[in-house]
């Protein structure tokens, strides 16, 4: 099973991963994606729906399809905000988020207000525990 | 697999296994209070017995000439759809979907598919739903689903759409804060004026739902309800009579808006009953619902979907296609938990259409649509009864009565004919209103048959009066 858990990104327990985005939103942008331990869970990805740039988003929130050929799986919004871009290249090519997923299979970016940072993403070794914990 | 009930040794065998006395054991968990107690059903019959009752009681319908449509046609059917769709390899309790075991059921589903796709002039089909009723609920959830650019879940529905549809939309979506606001209609023509529309433009609606031909088998404006639809951002949900569709214009065409947008032309959603397509009336039912979209919507369709494809050998075959919608795969986010596929309803149809081809179901429209202007012609005729409304229809037609209908059709179905569906009640506004149909099967001298026996009727119940 691929389990890359590169150190500079958050995580949940629901298997995204987030970025800090500089300098792109007033107050910078986060960029949302799935874990490599998710994309490997799910198998070849056949469909990735992300959702539209403007929707105002809640922490929590269903916001996102990724489906492969055997499974369908909602994606969850870590934090509150709304969506000020989203990946296009995955409506014709899915297979990105399987090949990379935290670079070219980013799922959306998000403007979220500095509040919203304080919630409860886990650092990268919390998640590598969490896994093991939810291997076990 | 053997369908061989268990003997009792079996179930006393059974309950043994998983340490249970006895089966009303099994049942604990509801409350009394909710069991439905002993049920008042006679004792079994034997095979003989059953034979005789039913005989009998068959014989009390009779062979009624019957010109009631109102969602139910009755049309005629080759005597090889079904001596074909009762045949073994189709005739099975449950449709397999197993690839490598059912390639002809997938195949014969998919030929559906292709030919619903080319009668609506949609992109995709999928393979059937219960019933036109629950097909119409389903398409409502589904237009929810579909238009990110709506937030209100509520939907247009016409009056002029089946009074039973719209009632089994609402309890069906009405359950998930879905909401239907009723649309008028022209009194003197019979369909939906785009006017009524107009103080709903720029509000928020999901859909607009269409019938087509509508429920008083008139032809509604469809190409202007679409374009006010779109310029709106409403999706298009289309009800529609597959046999009409031979010859009027398909769904997926509806709408010209110059300057609309390429491809923004056309109903969004399909759907509609099948059963003139081969399914006999029978107590109403077994029938079968209908659905096609475009591509783009087609992840948000409920329902089975059957692709072709190739194996590891590049042989042609085909397979259940974007499962990821379902429930066995999706659980309580699939895009319907409660659709089926009327695997055997969708058999005897694509037979039926493969038979007729799109001149024999043309024909069939063709001379429909003339019976019913005879029909009508000769009807208006008797004194006392004339047409309801001045626009053009397809093979039903709303008459006006100078009484009641309910005793006229009473006293025809004496004679042995089924006059009609008395509208008085659905639609109270229009009077002594009844829907009428005839189809291919009613030939000129049943025509006059029913003409002549209405005048006995309108005549004697005047006299006695």
């Amino acid at each position: 099973m691929s389990n890359n858990i590169p150190g500079d990104l958050q995580y949940t327990k629901s298997h995204e991963w987030v970025r800090q985005v500089h300098g792109e939103a007033p107050n910078g942008a986060i960029e949302i994606g799935i874990t490599d331990h998710a994309q490997s869970a799910l198998g070849d990805l056949v469909f990735v729906e992300v959702p539209d740039v403007g929707r105002v988003l809640q922490a929590g929130e269903a916001c996102a399809v990724v489906e492969s050929v055997k499974a369908a799986s909602d994606v969850y919004c870590p934090v509150a905000g709304k969506v000020s871009a989203n990946n296009g290249a995955l409506a014709s090519k899915p297979e990105l988020l399987n090949e990379d997923p935290y670079g070219a299979g980013w799922l959306f970016r998000l403007e979220a207000g500095a509040s919203a940072r304080a919630s409860s993403l886990m650092s990268a070794s919390a998640y590598e525990t969490f896994l093991a914990e939810e291997s076990k | 697999m053997a369908f061989i009930p268990h003997t009792s040794d079996d179930i006393a065998r059974m309950l043994e296994t998983i340490g249970v006395r006895a089966i009303e054991d099994l049942f604990d968990e509801i409350p009394s209070e909710l069991r439905a107690g002993a049920l008042n059903v006679p004792p079994p019959l034997s095979e003989m017995e059953i034979a005789r009752l039913m005989t009998m009681r068959a014989a009390i319908d009779g062979r009624p000439l019957n010109f009631i449509g109102a969602g139910a046609y009755e049309h005629h059917i080759p005597a090889p759809v079904w001596a074909i769709a009762t045949r073994g390899e189709f005739y099975s309790a449950y449709t397999p979907y197993q690839a490598e075991a059912s390639q002809g059921t997938l195949q014969l589903i998919y030929e559906y598919q292709s030919m619903m796709c080319a009668l609506t002039g949609m992109e995709v089909s999928n393979a059937s739903l219960y019933d036109g009723a629950s097909a119409l609920a389903e398409a409502s959830l589904m237009a929810v689903r579909s238009n990110r650019r709506s937030t209100s879940r509520r939907i247009l529905m016409l009056r002029t759409v089946n009074p039973t549809y719209a009632q089994v939309a609402r309890a069906i979506a009405g359950n998930q804060d879905i909401s239907f606001v009723p649309v008028d209609f022209d009194r003197s023509a019979g369909r939906t004026l785009l006017e009524s529309l107009i103080s709903y433009s720029g509000q928020d609606f999901t859909a607009l739902v269409v019938q087509q031909p509508n429920f008083f088998g008139n032809l509604e404006e469809v190409d202007a309800l679409t374009d006010w639809a779109h310029q709106n951002q409403i999706m298009l949900i289309a009800v529609v009579n597959p046999t009409s569709l031979a010859i009027l214009q398909p769904p997926g065409q509806w709408g010209a808006a110059a300057g609309a947008a390429a491809g923004a032309e056309g109903a969004d959603i399909v759907c509609g009953e099948g059963q003139a397509l081969g399914v006999p009336l029978a107590s109403g039912g077994p029938y079968f619902g209908f659905m096609a979209t475009r591509m783009q919507y087609v992840r948000q369709m409920p329902g089975r979907i059957v692709g072709r494809t190739v194996d590891v050998e590049g042989r042609p075959g085909f397979s259940l296609t974007l499962q990821a919608r379902e429930q066995h795969i999706r659980r309580s986010k699939a895009t319907s938990n409660i659709c089926t596929n009327q695997g055997l309803m969708v058999t005897a149809a694509t037979i039926y259409m493969s038979l007729l081809g799109p001149q024999g179901l043309q024909a069939v429209a063709q001379a429909s649509m003339q019976r019913t202007a005879d029909l009508i012609a000769s009807l208006a005729q008797v004194a006392g009864v004339k047409r309801a409304f001045s626009a053009p229809h397809f093979h039903e037609a709303v008459l006006l009565l100078d009484r009641p209908p309910a005793a006229v059709l009473a006293a025809l179905a004496r004679f042995g004919i089924l006059g009609g569906l008395d509208l008085s009640e659905r639609y109270p506004e229009l009077g002594h209103a009844m829907l009428v149909c005839a189809t291919e099967t009613k030939l000129g001298v049943d025509i006059d048959a029913y003409s002549s026996a209405l005048a006995d009727v309108m005549s004697a119940s005047r006299a006695a009066a």
